[in-house]
């Protein structure tokens, strides 16, 4: 596009703004606005890519500790994704943040002021990791579950060990019965990942929010941006999960 | 596994006085029986008399309450042994094949040597591509085993054990679930195995199959062998009148 044009179509939003006053789409023209849009936008993508990244897995480790010969550690898994299921997001964030927030250490890069080591972003990371990999957890065991006995002990008496035959065998066949269900999870992640808002990360809600609390009229704008984004988000995800699936079917085998 | 001082003189399999049961339910009680080192045995006997049971305690799939089993004179329910030792020398063939349906049949064979015996790659597939080959399925390296018919699925499966160059094989019923055409193309391939001098371990409801092949038949009924011999006595004189009527039965 050239600058021309560019510049064509800021001035229509422009003057859109000023004959219907319900629809400034500010962000278009004021590049200053569109900064805060990007930067949101490039904090959702940044968000949410590691949060799915990191959910999975906590979701493998979760469920080969619950395949675990020790109690205990079955027991932690088990309480550990009660605890996330059962409780709301929202809640797990501010809790991680300002509860446990309190007790990390700080440090002072500067040597004046002094910084939690953990920044908000991070404990959104973290909170929205463990709440979505608690769900995977349990897709991945009834994943596991349909994964019948007989081929694993198969796998164990050509000689592979429990590690092996679950990162060889459990897995791969578990993880395409679980990924309809863990598909589903994914998608709730991304959108999940607006309430992060609460601990003032500057996601995309959070800086249209503010940009519509400095420029009143942007309002209406904001709200179809932000469904236009999460709709293409959502979109592109379950456009590669069902790829994924696809190129993880089998020939021969289930439907 | 460690330093023994086993010489094939001695029985490669030996089951001594074994005991096993699931909970209340005694399977096993007190059977022995020795396997030779190129030898071939059957065991035949009614359903449920414990038969599968026996041949996963050799290699470990199932654990045993008393009495000894030995293979190459180490004793597989030691708590010191190492199961996977134990497995590289031990072979095991499924009634229901049991390949892993999301490798292809080339690469079913070529997992384990790669993972547990960690030998080149290409040295392994050159190998895996010749035991495809011996059991006749040249051309379905590639295939899956959803691709492939239940006969075709066991050879594989065959090649997927012999791939670790095991010592003794163990084979579970591996042609009762095929139909009776396909059953003979995995019964020629575990005779040229027989001959080729491979210490079988057969579950087997083929008579014929017994009866020209085993060194020696077992008949198991309730947890004990009831009568055992090689072929020619077994089939013509047995004496014990449940022996005589599972054979009339299946003969
Ligand atoms: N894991 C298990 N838990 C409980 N009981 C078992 C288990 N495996 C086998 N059994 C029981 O042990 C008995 C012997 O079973 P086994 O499979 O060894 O018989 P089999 O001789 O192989 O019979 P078939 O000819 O039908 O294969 C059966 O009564 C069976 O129900
Ligand atoms: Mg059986």
């Amino acid at each position: 596009m050239s600058d021309a044009m560019i510049e064509s179509i800021r001035e229509f939003f422009r003057q859109l703004a000023e004959t219907h006053p319900k629809w400034n789409f500010i962000y278009i023209y004021d590049p200053g606005v569109g900064e805060r849009v990007l930067d949101g936008f490039w904090m959702t993508i940044q968000l949410s890519v590691v949060c799915v990244i990191l959910s999975v897995v906590i979701g493998v480790v979760g469920a080969w500790l619950q395949r675990s010969h020790h109690v205990w550690a079955r027991l932690l898994v088990q309480g550990y994704v009660q605890f996330f299921r059962n409780t709301p997001p929202l809640i797990q964030l501010l809790f991680f943040y300002f509860a446990l927030g309190q007790f990390t250490p700080t440090y002072s890069p500067d040597g004046w002021l002094e910084q939690p080591v953990i920044s908000n972003v991070g404990w959104a990371i973290i909170s929205l990791s463990f709440f979505a990999g608690a769900f995977n957890v349990e897709i991945f065991r009834s994943g596991i579950e349909a994964v019948p006995e007989s081929t694993i002990e198969a796998s164990e008496s050509l000689g592979m060990s429990h590690l092996q035959t679950y990162i060889y065998v459990i897995l791969p066949l578990a993880f395409r019965v679980s990924l309809p269900a863990l598909n589903n999870n994914l998608v709730n992640l991304v959108k999940t990942t607006t309430q992060a808002i609460v601990i003032a990360v500057p996601e995309l809600l959070y800086q249209l929010v503010s940009i519509y609390n400095d420029y009143s009229t942007a309002q209406n704008a904001c709200m179809v941006l932000m469904f236009v984004v999460y709709i293409g988000l959502v979109g592109i995800l379950v456009l590669g999960m069902n790829r994924w699936e696809r190129g993880m079917q089998i020939p021969g085998y289930g439907a | 596994m460690t330093e023994n001082n086993w010489d094939s003189t001695q029985p490669i399999v030996s089951i001594k006085d074994v005991y096993k049961s699931f909970g209340a339910l005694e399977v096993l009680k007190g059977l022995s029986l020795d396997v030779m080192k190129g030898e071939v045995i059957c065991i035949i006997g009614p359903s449920g008399s414990g038969k599968s049971t026996l041949i996963r305690c050799v290699n470990g799939l199932n654990d045993i309450n008393s009495g000894s089993i030995t293979v190459e004179g180490q004793e597989v329910h030691d708590e010191k042994l190492d199961k996977l030792e134990l497995r590289k020398k031990v072979g095991m063939v499924f009634q229901q094949y049991n390949l892993f349906p999301h490798k292809t049949a080339l690469q079913n064979v070529m997992m384990a040597p790669v993972l547990v015996l960690k030998e080149p790659r290409a040295e392994v597939e050159q190998r895996a591509r010749a035991l495809i080959k011996k059991v006749r399925l040249e051309g379905k390296e590639d295939s899956y085993p959803g691709e492939l018919s239940g006969g075709q699925q066991q050879r594989v499966a065959i090649a997927r054990s012999l791939a670790m160059q095991p010592d003794v094989m163990l084979f579970d019923e591996v042609t009762a679930a095929l139909d009776p055409e396909t059953v003979k193309e995995v019964l020629v391939t575990i005779k040229e195995l027989a001959q080729e001098g491979m210490t079988c371990i057969l579950v087997t409801h083929e008579m014929g199959f017994a009866r020209e092949l085993a060194d020696h038949i077992y008949f198991t009924d309730r947890g004990v062998i009831v009568e055992h011999g090689p072929p020619r006595t077994f089939f013509n004189d047995a004496k014990d009148p449940r022996t005589k009527e599972f054979l009339s039965q299946i003969l």
